[in-house]
């Protein structure tokens, strides 16, 4: 028996299937070839010869803040290290800032309090609408570099010091037996875990974590203060000792106003994340734990809180990579980020297409290890479906 | 009478149950109170005291023009009072024509804006000039909602097309040539660059970002791969990078005689970067729509492109509206970073009336004036799409 007439080769799925593939091949080749031609034709005009050795040799400029040491006679790869560190220490600050900022403005926005409500909604449409940049601006010109220059200071409880050439906090200091006190806490913590965790094998009821974290802690304390004699962490207020401010934690206001100024803007997006959570756990959820007779503080932690927490997480993630990639706005008030020192090092060596591959490279990694951190924590968080 | 016939009881309340109710019901709760009013107090004092002894508000009211078109030549100003004119019009036609029938809000909102936009052109010391085309402009928008309103079932279907068939003269408005005087793109400055930047930016992204997203869902594995690989590379990347990118990089690939100027090249970073965005908002809009509507639209033998223009596009664009008003609601934002690269919108204006010798460390009025301008904007916008998307949700549930 003669089979029915055959497909016509254009009709056929399977036929496009390939075509359309090897068209978006040929057609993506075709386009990176001619941007290559270009591109290398372009840089030998320029005479600049594709390669990464120029990292070795010297930078020859100044870094404002070294986390790391760097002198201006060491080499461009050390000053992207310098940046690279920076741009780190100025995003993990700011992620613990936006995020205390942004969770207590998100309940603010639902609490029972007509005024607190007003105010966490003011806080967040005005600073949610107007661009980042504009913010850093203001906040390093108009605010930080409109502090008094020292000696004269603005003296805040704590104390703070406000000059235009620093900022200082009163922070721990380490002292010689931090390493002992470290250790200590370790040990402390391990044996809360293992009783809680033993704790909470047995049916009786056991004695609240919290309880049990300080009760350890305060022997644990009374102990190591009888036996080594030592303070844990020195306290280290900031001084004014002759016309200079010694002590303390000391931030450059480079510093100081683009982690203000990221926190305050991520935390309003944090907020908002915060409230459409919480607001996303029904109402009948609220209803029954009431009607379980739990405490308004138990209804929160024990029941909104963790189904919340579902829909929080992935946005926050998303958040803390915006505060990431936003943290490369530092160039713009002077903060040597990773982006700063890679444009500085673009405009002394004209290394274009190396600086881009380092650049986004980075920040690749970056977002990488945010996203997985997040997505990890994502996972415990999440309901176990069956 | 039943039960069910009678009124509902009249709530009301005097200020003094409202206030137990809403400040003072606990004991946290009015410290609460307290400190706020305490922190609100000290603020307001010192900003308010602020704004007028400390505060030299003449760099804004000197410059008022600098900010709102720059450099742009002054004797051609009526060039752009016919664009905002236009603008406007259409605005106003689509607000009229779009808004639901029954809803009040939209005459209420229209009344508002026009009476806004006469009392700042009656109250603020303008000359007469801007003066006269404010108010024409104003009540322009209150003739086009009604026009639109009236004409609803006739204007709909056109909108779309008016608007793109808008852009093109508007552009010629600005820029001059046949016929015209051209003006250089160096003249377009401060909120005409930004908001020129931002809807031609968005406008080229979109189609880029719907190509995008189809092909993120593609079956052709090559095709996917692609498209994945853009999207996350582009959003792992910080914005000031992909303009880096196509300040320095685009030159070095393009060939030697096409010289994108500098403004181009800025228009060609956003594009790419929001491509990317946007196609992850419309990919959640392709899911969104029901397997059944393509099953069925192939059942009845359409091919798959008709499948996709009439039957899974329109039904998932509808659905990414908001989150396109969204969008660019960012990009209008994210515009101000076009200031690192030397381009004079708002913010650059902003920063180059500060390096003026007479204005020197006037920061904050000048940052809180342009602050407010993109607060109006980006405010204004966002009301608008919460409304769309209760309007969108409504319609959604109905269906």
């Amino acid at each position: 028996m003669k089979t029915q007439r055959s497909v016509p080769l254009w009709r056929d799925v399977r036929f496009w299937w390939v075509v359309g593939q090897v068209l978006v091949v040929l057609l993506t080749a075709i386009a990176i070839a001619i941007f290559w031609s270009n591109l290398s034709r372009n840089l030998q005009q320029l005479g600049i010869q594709f390669g990464f050795g120029f990292l070795n040799s010297q930078a020859a400029f100044d870094i404002g803040e070294t986390p790391i040491s760097y002198r201006p006679s060491d080499n461009y790869a050390r000053a992207l290290q310098v940046g690279l560190a920076n741009s780190l220490r100025v995003t993990v600050f700011g992620i613990v800032l936006a995020t205390v900022v942004g969770v207590t403005a998100g309940i603010a926005r639902l609490s029972d309090n007509w005024l607190v409500r007003q105010l966490a909604l003011v806080y967040v449409e005005t600073l949610r609408n107007t661009p980042l940049l504009l913010q850093l601006f203001f906040w390093y010109f108009a605010v930080f570099l409109g502090f008094p220059r020292l000696p004269a200071h603005i003296q805040l409880p704590g104390p703070i010091y406000l000059t235009q050439q620093t900022v200082a906090l009163p922070w721990f200091h380490v002292t010689r037996d931090t390493d002992v006190w470290l250790l200590l806490l370790s040990a402390n913590l391990l044996l809360v875990w293992a009783w809680h965790w033993w704790g909470s094998r047995a049916a009786a009821p056991t004695v609240p974590l919290l309880l049990k974290l300080l009760g350890t802690l305060a022997v644990t304390v009374a102990i190591a203060l009888i036996i080594f004699e030592t303070e844990i962490l020195g306290w280290d207020a900031p001084r004014i000792v002759a016309d200079s401010i010694e002590g303390g934690l000391q931030l450059s206001p480079e510093f100081a106003a683009l982690l203000v100024g990221l926190s305050l803007y991520t935390a309003t997006f944090i907020a908002e994340i915060v409230r459409g959570g919480v607001q996303s756990v029904s109402q009948g959820q609220w209803e029954a734990a009431r009607a379980l007779g739990l405490r308004p503080s138990y209804i929160l932690r024990l029941v909104i809180f963790p189904q919340a927490l579902r829909s929080i997480v992935p946005s926050l993630g998303n958040q803390y990579l915006n505060l990431a990639k936003n943290s490369s706005l530092a160039i713009a008030i002077g903060y040597s980020d990773l982006y700063a020192v890679a444009s500085t090092t673009y405009n002394q060596t004209g290394r274009a297409v190396e600086v881009m591959v380092l650049i986004s490279v980075t920040y690749l990694s970056i977002s990488l290890v945010i996203s997985g951190l997040i997505n990890w924590y994502n996972r415990t968080v999440q309901l176990v479906e069956r | 009478m039943t039960l069910d016939d009678a009124p509902p009881p009249v709530l009301s309340i005097t200020p003094w149950q409202w206030l137990r109710r809403n400040l003072f019901n606990t004991w946290y709760n009015s410290l609460l109170t307290l400190i706020c009013l305490w922190l609100l107090f000290q603020v307001l004092q010192a900003v308010l005291g602020w704004v007028f002894t400390q505060a030299q508000w003449t760099v804004v009211q000197t410059n008022l023009r600098l900010f709102f078109i720059g450099r742009y030549p002054p004797n051609l100003a009526w060039r752009l009072w016919l664009v905002l004119g236009i603008v406007v019009g259409l605005a106003g036609l689509s607000w009229g024509s779009l808004a639901p029938a029954r809803s009040l809000w939209s005459k209420r909102g229209v009344s508002i804006v026009t009476a806004i936009a006469l009392g700042v052109t009656i109250l603020l010391p303008l000359p007469l000039p801007p003066r006269l085309w404010l108010g024409a402009i104003a009540l322009l928008l209150f003739g086009s909602f009604w026009l639109g309103k009236r004409f609803a079932t006739l204007l709909k279907p056109q909108l779309a097309w008016a608007w793109l068939g808008a852009f093109p003269i508007l552009l010629w408005l600005i820029g001059g040539g046949l016929g015209l005087r051209s003006v250089s793109t160096n003249f377009w400055n401060g909120l005409l660059l930004t908001m020129l930047l931002a809807t031609t930016s968005i406008v080229l992204a979109f189609p880029f970002s719907v190509l995008l997203a189809l092909g993120r869902q593609s079956n052709l594995p090559v095709v996917r791969w692609f498209c994945t690989l853009f999207v996350e590379i582009v959003r792992g990347l910080p914005l000031i990078g992909i303009l880096f990118l196509a300040q320095v990089m685009l030159p070095l690939i393009l060939p030697v005689e096409l010289r994108l100027d500098r403004l181009l090249r800025a228009i060609a970073g956003l594009v790419l970067f929001n491509a990317a965005y946007l196609a992850e908002n419309v990919r959640a809009g392709l899911q969104a729509v029901p397997r059944g509507q393509s099953e069925a639209a192939r059942a009845l033998g359409l091919n798959p492109l008709w499948v996709l223009w009439l039957i899974v596009l329109p039904q998932a664009l509808r659905v990414v509206i908001p989150a396109i008003v969204g969008q660019f609601i960012s990009l209008f934002k994210d515009t101000s970073l076009l200031s690192i690269f030397a381009l004079v919108e708002l913010t650059g204006i902003a920063r180059s009336i500060l390096a003026q010798p007479q204005f020197l460390g006037r920061y904050a009025e000048v940052y809180l004036f342009v602050g407010l301008l993109y607060w109006i904007v980006c405010y204004s916008m966002s009301i608008a799409s919460r409304r769309l998307e209760q309007h969108l949700g409504v319609g959604h549930k109905r269906t």
